[in-house]
């Protein structure tokens, strides 16, 4: 098979998925291989435009010869691989990851994809008994490795605290983060090259986290909002969107996705913009854009409020 | 990079030039390793110094070695033994793990309390604090503490058994007891000392003397295996069936090979010395008392897998075995039988000391190579194999301190001669690392073959004449064995037989009178705390599980014992089917042993 | 090489991939007068002084013949004036290099080397080469550096100006530059332009070019030029001199502006025509920096009267007499394509489904052309050869002099641009207004403080602003933003000499010297004030 990308001809790999065959080319993992035949196979932390960091593990699946299930979202196919995901193994397991995040984290702002994920595999976060109250602002911030609290008997506990409000283009809300990396990654390597956030902490108590966990504003933090793009649980949001929220006026179905330029530099990022009531209410850039893969900068993403004011042309004065 | 530093953050020149020096010696690495891998290092010389990792100091360090803060800043957040907050200067940490908790560190802990705040809560101004300690190696004598004691004239030192006045005293005084020994290998005084392969150096060598080392046989291995060549070694260690003594048993000939024939180069070895599993303290004793021992075997796994550099990665909580290595090396480099022309042989090898500041987790493999790498202790997915994308991503050669001082004899006597010893397809010595309700805890070393009730009675039997009611195997990731199970011979087959392991040769008895309940919710604690936090299923999983635990022993379940009892097999199914790595897989083995074998959380709650 | 380029801050998802690059080994080169964010990623950061990159582009080129790494295959196969070249920078020697631009010779021979030996190699510049009164020259220079190696017209090699804004690459090849039809066509050539009448059915396109921006105002200034319509450009804040600027648009008989902003430059006119915002509140295409042409579409509806920019055109046709109906996006694009080579392939319906299409694109078939020159490496050699232009440098019009001893150059910030009037709608946290930066060298000599405020005198005008020291300037260099013309009017500082081809003016140097206003005043920012400080 010639790579549409490179011209060079591919070697195909031939391996079984739940007994049927399939050959993709070589390189290519076992969630390419279940997706060329249409399995529906589950991602949280997995992203087109992101290397694989496999830690949410809800994509597994069981390959014959390997004693634990494997992530499918990284592992290569290899000749002859024999996979199965629909066995009762990794049902459990995806089902289990689905309680685990959905007892510890607000998951109410995840994409619907998710809760239709969730029924499918019957996952029942309430088995673990009621979750803990949010903790106090900074409190997880300051977590020591290697030690914690027992919570009160009988609850579950959880990540929840106040949402971090600190500056006027978007808003940290760690109750919702079920730490899948990918904020780390678009703010580093893979993207932004920026490194203002990394995983700080271990363990239940690992979070994302700046410096010293300083707001953004004192931190290298360039408000690309590539880690609000990437976020699967609405845990990092334009504030637009969260004090719209907020105020109860946020409404997906009055809402329309109109792709077009950027108006600034000569690069030519494609923008989404969701327009609610003649008003733009975020932006974003499609993922299989081969100028930006998604990521736009702080301009492309927050940039555009000049064109906002309803009135008439002197209101949209320039400053 | 165009990295941001922190605004405003300036070090103290004791900090800086704590920092400096500690970059110094390490500085020409930069080149070929890239500065990155001297985080770790940097932070620890920070620690140090002032007794926390202060803005300053991290920024100081990030823009010598070109480390994004919040990167630096998630990588020393990982590690319990640093502190990102202003701490006292003196820290005195508790062990209050299975062997110690079962020997008055609970008492400790509670007396601490009283004179000094609550667990890492000073008063204001105090100049002590204290904090509890998983498993500090040293089970043998406990119950242990570890003092950490910053500043110029600070050091880290441990002291076992230790009492609430010695903790006190330790962190008003801050300097060392004088302490003869630390260590108990009591086969070493008795009539089979001389049978000893593995500990037979032990209390008769000056492990800070090479020539004593050397008068005791020591460096004739290595020069046996210069006469056989890299590929005689291989076929010796293939030969020997020699497998690794870390938990993981896998056949040490076979790994060597593929990272000798692995194409990409450069090479390296590494010694896993992050000792770290609840009740084991072998690699401790040796590194210890015979640190020349693991550097020429070190030297060997090098020549016969190509490697021009090694590693050795201490656990951070061993300030002695670390201080005697460092000491051992330097005297090695010094003497010619390390670096770049070593034995005259034109054998090129050095060695690099590396140590860990307090984390379970960095005892795998692969995140043991992001500790070195100075990222975050976060294990990789495999594969890639190490043995092909290993160590600052070349194919390296991994294997613990036991492991490693096995191939000496290896070497001297011939692979089929080590073959011979030992039991089937468990070949040669083993050590045991014996500990909880016996006579004379301590470490023992015998063939593979021999049964668990044959260790108990070498340690003494259970002490007090009283009956034993359980056996922990292999540690926290290991096994509860019952009374009627103790005459299982010790190999990984037979282990394997009853549903134990091994593990790292841990053998814990517990008498009567001990409640198995507490030790159970300390394991669930135990990796609760020690969980890297990168994978859904162990971060929540242990979480969940210690939850569930502490719902039974309060006796509230959630619904009732039976949906609890499915509850903990999912969690523990999910822990040991998709997680990253070992930790999360072993993290419910010895709790579901001990609830399946020892009817713990049945009925009203014990004690 | 990223020539004059601070792309990490101006093109930020550009250097998204020049990143990835790097990443995959790619090995970075930046020349720039400033140690930018940019510089910071690079192998090398050649920081020489503002205006010699002529002299550091001869200098190249005379060690890549020096050394024997000229692409001879190419040169002589597909290149002109080599010898007259090789004759003009003969003189450049590293060494005299070295003096002039104050780059290590060393490092010139380093990069010299690397581009001549590299498999595949790029330039890419921006402002710093052109908003100098001979940016031909500049850019031409550089040109000539491509030529002797053969990297142009290849995958992966060449010559890429990375354009400032979002259309100014299509606004060119719509034709609106004084010389240019539609598509590149020369409004000279009597048959493009005869073409042309008889699509548009009219009888008069002017058959000589008309005047750029610079000769436009000074046109104004003799009084030849009285009328002047603007679209979307806010000349009295972003020209040169402009107190010079505003005066010739205040002596104007006629200023209409259609804007969609009331600019500074609306404020002055005698007719404003409110318009909606091209790229997000009417329907077309715009073309990158890559000649990537991309469709733009409407999602708001334009406020108040505003009106979409083709509706006003129409409007304004109809009261003048010619009544064009009601005339979409697609309509106009399907008229201009019908007779642009290089767009006829480009349908409103082939630009949807491929995301863009670069041109040239002849037909409907045709996949777009995502380099040009590639006629360069034909056998024959397709069309005629890339002829040598040599240049000789010239330093900046505005000389230091111990009356003004610093050079400022002027550039742009990550979360700003040009005069604000845009992104002066949103809050960025990154904003720090307007200052002058300064190395805390140059603060020392000439005693102030991080954070203090100073007048800043050119030849022309003097400004007011708060000092800001960096650790990306070297002594004797400052540089300020024209982000905020209403608090400090920078390009009152700045002067107008223009390159006398592309009439754009020397935004980049400009010879100040700067004095304290406030004894001890307190600095702005205390904390990182005192940071930086030592």
């Amino acid at each position: 098979m010639i790579d549409p990308a490179t011209g060079r001809n591919q070697r195909m790999i031939e391996l079984t998925i739940d007994g049927r065959t399939v050959s993709v080319p070589e390189g290519s993992t076992i969630l390419d291989a279940c997706r060329t035949l249409e399995i529906d196979t589950p991602t949280l932390c997995y992203l087109e435009n992101l290397t694989p960091v496999n830690v949410c593990r809800v994509c597994v699946v069981e390959l014959e010869g390997s004693r634990v299930l494997v992530p499918s979202c990284s592992r290569k196919v290899e000749p002859k691989m024999v996979v199965r995901t629909d066995s009762e193994r990794v049902r459990l397991s995806r089902k289990m990851v689905y309680e685990f995040l959905g007892s510890s984290t607000d998951l109410s702002f995840a994409p619907g994809e998710v809760h239709r994920q969730m029924e499918s595999y019957e996952a029942k976060p309430d088995r673990f008994g009621a979750r803990t109250l949010p903790a106090k602002s900074g409190e997880r911030d300051h977590a020591h490795a290697g030690h914690h609290q027992p919570a009160v008997a009988g609850h579950a506990q959880t990540v929840f605290q106040p949402v971090k409000v600190d500056n006027d283009l978007y808003v940290r809300d760690y109750s919702r983060c079920i730490l899948c990396y990918k904020c780390v990654e678009a703010c580093g390597e893979d993207a932004q090259n920026t490194f203002a956030i990394s995983v700080a902490g271990r363990g239940f108590d690992a979070r994302i986290s700046t410096e010293y966990a300083t707001p953004l504003p004192d931190s290298a933090c360039v408000y690309c909002g590539n880690c609000i793009a990437v976020c699967p649980t609405g845990a990092l949001m334009a504030k637009s969107e969260h004090d719209l929220r907020e105020r109860g006026q946020w409404e997906p179905a009055k809402q329309s996705v109109t792709s077009t330029i950027c108006p600034y530099c000569g690069v030519g990022c494609t923008l989404e913009l969701h327009v609610q009531d003649n008003r733009i209410v975020k932006a974003t850039s499609p993922l299989d854009h081969s100028v930006t893969s998604g990521h736009l900068c702080i301009k492309g993403r927050f940039g555009w409020e000049f064109v906002q004011n309803l009135g008439p042309l002197t209101s949209r004065d320039a400053p | 990079m165009d990295l941001r530093w922190i605004p405003g953050a300036t070090p103290t020149s004791a900090e800086s030039a704590a920092i400096d020096q500690a970059l110094t010696p390490l500085a020409a690495d930069s080149v070929e390793l890239g500065p990155r891998q001297l985080l770790l290092p940097a932070l620890h010389a920070a620690q140090s110094r002032i007794g926390w990792i202060s803005p300053g100091a991290l920024n100081h360090i990030c823009q010598r070695l070109d480390v994004p803060p919040a990167e630096a800043f998630g990588v020393a957040s990982f590690y319990a033994m640093f502190s990102l907050e202003r701490r006292p200067q003196a820290v005195v940490h508790v062990c209050d793990d299975i062997a110690c908790r079962t020997s008055g560190a609970l008492h400790i802990c509670s007396e601490l309390e009283k004179k000094l705040g609550p667990e890492g809560k000073p008063p204001a101004g105090a100049g002590a604090t204290w904090l509890r300690s998983p498993c500090l190696g040293k089970c043998e004598r406990a119950p242990a503490v570890l003092f950490q004691i910053a500043g110029a004239a600070g050091g880290e030192w441990s002291q076992s058994p230790a009492t609430v006045t010695q903790a006190l005293e330790g962190l008003e005084h801050r300097t060392p007891p004088t302490q003869a020994s630390t260590w108990l290998v009591p086969q070493a005084q008795g009539p089979e000392r001389h049978r000893l392969r593995l500990l037979r150096r032990i209390g008769k060598v000056d492990p800070e003397n090479l020539d004593d080392y050397r008068a005791h046989g020591g460096y004739a291995a290595l020069r046996r295996a210069l006469e056989l060549g890299p590929d005689g070694v291989l076929r010796e260690v293939v030969d020997s069936k020699l497998v690794g003594r870390g938990g993981a048993a896998f056949p040490t000939g076979r790994k060597w090979e593929a990272v000798a024939r692995a194409a990409v180069r450069p090479h390296y070895f590494v010694c896993n010395a992050d000792e770290s599993e609840p009740g084991t303290f072998k690699d401790r004793v040796l590194m210890e008392e015979d640190p020349f021992a693991i550097i020429e075997a070190m030297t060997i796994a090098s020549y016969a897998t190509g490697s021009e550099r090694g590693f050795i990665y201490v656990r951070g909580e061993y300030p002695l075995a670390f201080a005697r290595l460092r000491r051992a090396i330097e005297q090695a480099r010094t003497r010619g039988f390390l670096g770049s022309n070593v034995l005259g042989h034109g054998l090129r090898f050095d060695l690099d000391l590396r140590r860990g500041a307090g984390a379970y987790i960095c005892g795998e493999e692969t995140v043991l190579f992001n500790s070195i790498e100075g990222l975050r202790g976060e294990p990789r997915n495999k594969p890639p194999f190490p043995t092909q994308v290993g160590l600052f991503g070349k194919p390296t050669g991994v294997n613990n301190v036991e492991t490693l001082v096995n191939v000496l004899d290896i070497v001297l006597e011939g692979g089929p001669a080590f073959a011979a010893i030992g039991s089937g397809q468990s070949t040669g010595p083993k050590l045991f690392c014996v500990s909880g309700s016996v006579t004379r805890p301590g470490l023992y070393e015998t063939p593979f073959g021999v049964t668990l009730r044959h260790i108990l009675e070498l340690a003494g039997g259970i002490h007090g004449g009283r009956k034993l009611q359980a056996v922990l195997l292999g540690g926290a990731a290991g096994v509860f064995v019952t009374p009627d199970e103790i005459d299982v011979p010790l190999t990984f087959e037979g282990t394997r037989a009853i549903g134990a392991t091994l593990g790292s040769g841990v053998v814990m008895a517990f008498d009567d009178s001990i409640d198995l309940h507490d030790i159970v919710l300390r394991i669930a604690a135990f990796f609760r705390n020690e969980s890297c936090g990168q994978c859904v299923p162990c971060r929540v999983g242990t979480v969940r599980q210690e939850e569930l635990l502490l719902r039974l022993a309060a006796g509230k379940p959630l619904g009732s014992r039976e949906t609890e009892s499915v509850l903990l097999g999912d969690i523990s199914q999910v822990m040991r089917d998709a997680s990253i790595c070992g930790l999360g897989h072993t993290a419910s083995s010895a709790i579901e042993s001990a609830i399946k074998k020892l009817n713990l959380f049945q009925g009203a709650k014990k004690r | 090489m990223l020539w004059g380029s601070n792309a990490r801050e101006t093109h930020p998802i550009y250097f998204h991939h020049v990143l990835k690059g790097i990443h995959n080994g790619a090995r970075l080169f930046v020349i720039d007068p400033r140690r930018t964010s940019s510089a910071r990623w690079a192998e090398h950061w050649l920081g020489l002084d503002v205006g010699t990159d002529i002299a550091l582009a001869n200098a190249i080129g005379r060690e890549i013949i020096a050394s024997g790494l000229v692409n001879h295959a190419f040169v002589e196969r597909a290149t002109s004036g080599f010898e007259e070249y090789k004759k003009r920078v003969e003189s450049y020697t590293l060494e005299r290099a070295a003096q002039i631009t104050k780059v290590p010779a060393a490092q010139i021979r380093q990069l010299a080397h690397t581009y001549a030996q590299a498999d595949r190699a790029q330039i890419c510049w921006t402002l710093g080469i052109t908003e100098h009164h001979n940016a031909v020259d500049g850019v031409t220079a550089i040109i000539n550096l491509a030529l002797l190696t053969g990297h142009v017209g290849r995958y992966g090699s060449g010559l890429n100006p990375l354009r400032g804004q979002n259309n100014v690459q299509g606004g060119g090849d719509m034709g609106a530059l004084p010389n240019k039809l539609p598509g590149g066509q020369d409004v000279e050539n009597p048959e493009i332009r005869a073409r042309w009448q008889e699509l548009w059915g009219g009888k008069t396109i002017p058959p000589r070019r008309g005047k750029h921006l610079s000769e436009m105002f000074e046109a104004m200034g003799k009084k030849d030029l009285t009328a002047l319509f603007v679209l979307g450009e806010n000349p009295a804040q972003s020209e040169a001199d402009a107190i010079q600027t505003l005066h010739h648009l205040r002596g104007l008989e006629c200023l209409i502006v259609q804007d969609i902003f009331m600019t500074r430059t609306a404020k002055l006119a005698h007719v404003v025509l409110p318009a909606g915002a091209s790229w997000c509140e009417s329907e077309g295409t715009v073309t990158s920096s890559e000649r990537r042409v991309q469709r733009v579409r409407k999602a708001l509806e334009p406020p108040g009267e505003a009106r979409d920019d083709i509706e006003i055109l129409c409007n304004l046709a109809r009261r003048l007499g010619r009544d064009w109906g009601k005339v979409t996006a697609k309509e106009a694009w399907d008229e201009m394509r019908s007779l642009s080579t290089w767009h006829a392939g480009m349908s409103y319906e082939r630009l949807e489904e491929l995301g863009g299409l670069h041109w040239p694109c002849p037909d409907a078939s045709h996949p777009g052309s995502p380099f040009l020159h590639g006629r360069l490496w034909q056998d024959p050699v397709g069309g005629p050869r890339a002829p040598f232009c040599p240049a000789d440098d010239e330093p900046p019009v505005d000389k230091l002099s111990d009356e003004f001893p610093i050079r400022l150059t002027t550039g742009r910030r990550l979360d700003c641009y040009n005069t604000g009037v845009q992104t002066g709608g949103y809050t960025s946290p990154l904003r720090r207004g307007e200052s002058l930066d300064l190395s805390p060298e140059d603060g020392a000599r000439h005693g102030v403080l991080d954070g203090e405020r100073v007048r800043v005198t050119s030849r022309r005008g003097s400004v007011e602003v708060c000092v800001r020291y960096v650790d990306s300037l070297r002594a004797g260099l400052a540089f300020m933003t024209l982000h905020f013309p209403d608090e400090v009017e920078t390009n009152v500082l700045t002067i107008d000499a223009t390159d006398p081809k592309s009439g754009t003016a020397e935004f980049k140097a400009t010879a100040i010297r700067i004095e304290k206003i406030e004894a001890g005043a307190k600095p702005r920012h205390p904390a990182t004030a005192s940071a930086r400080r030592h």
